[in-house]
């Protein structure tokens, strides 16, 4: 992870397109200026970036099966639960899978686990748009080869 | 059975917390019921949901942005129940 650039992901594990299921692997950093503050004495990962792990999790899974024509923007949160602290230095698993592809919006269902224990789930819904320059998509898709999205999924069918 | 009317008032009563005996035929779902595009998602997502179908949305509003219809043709309850029929009979064909 690199908090502090919003990027939660380190790696994608497994990507089933037909299952329209992914895991990624994020590796929460020891150290951190968040950590510093949330909290003093009590270092732990803020829920809300729980839920942006979440989010991005199902993010590159919509991007995905969009073939990166589209890009997914978190638009609303439900039924979000953290259920246990999560430490710096722990390594998380993410987990989304589809839950309905609309016009211009899709739903996930998110969940991370850590040593296998579920710590965090919501629903994450989102507004699905045109990419709104070629620098974000060129950038996304720079993001996706570091993380392991297959280079064929990069072109349209 | 509920009509595609029934379902789809109930869905926009429970979902945006408006009372039941508000919806009606006539009633347009933004200019009448003051539903917004985030309570919009939820609504599609209930009907698509109810349904199942996937409403052509950004078509829709495609349509409604280049003139060629106006939000009546869609958000006003007769009309979107109408639309909903035809997707269902769409899938089923």
């Amino acid at each position: 992870m690199q908090l502090e650039y919003f990027q939660m992901v380190d790696r994608i594990t497994e990507l089933d397109l037909d299952g329209r299921r992914i895991e990624t692997s994020c590796q929460v950093p020891e150290n951190s200026p968040i950590f510093e503050g949330h909290f003093p004495g009590h270092p732990i990962l803020p829920g809300v970036l729980m839920i942006e792990t979440m989010a991005q999790t199902g993010g590159w899974l919509v991007l995905s099966l969009q073939r990166f024509a589209r890009m997914p923007f978190l638009m609303q949160v439900e039924k979000a639960k953290m259920r246990s602290f999560v430490e710096p230095g722990r390594l998380l698993s993410g987990e989304a899978t589809l839950q309905h592809d609309g016009s211009g919006y899709a739903v996930i269902q998110g969940t991370i686990r850590a040593d296998g224990k579920k710590v965090a789930e919501a629903e994450i819904r989102y507004g699905v748009v045109p990419f709104p320059n070629d620098t974000l998509r060129g950038i996304m898709l720079e993001n996706a080869r570091r993380i392991g999205v297959p280079e064929t999924l990069f072109h349209a069918e | 059975m509920a009509s595609t009317f029934d379902t789809v008032a109930g869905i926009i009563a429970d979902t945006c917390d408006i009372e039941r005996e508000k919806i009606t035929p006539e009633s347009h779902a933004i200019n009448d019921l003051g539903i917004d595009s985030l309570d919009f998602l939820d609504v599609a997502f209930a009907i698509d949901k109810a349904f199942g179908i996937k409403m052509p949305l950004e078509t829709w509003m495609q349509d409604v942005n280049e003139g060629k219809v106006s939000t009546d043709e869609y958000f006003v309850m007769k009309n979107l129940c109408a639309n909903i029929d035809k997707l269902v009979a769409a899938k089923t064909a």
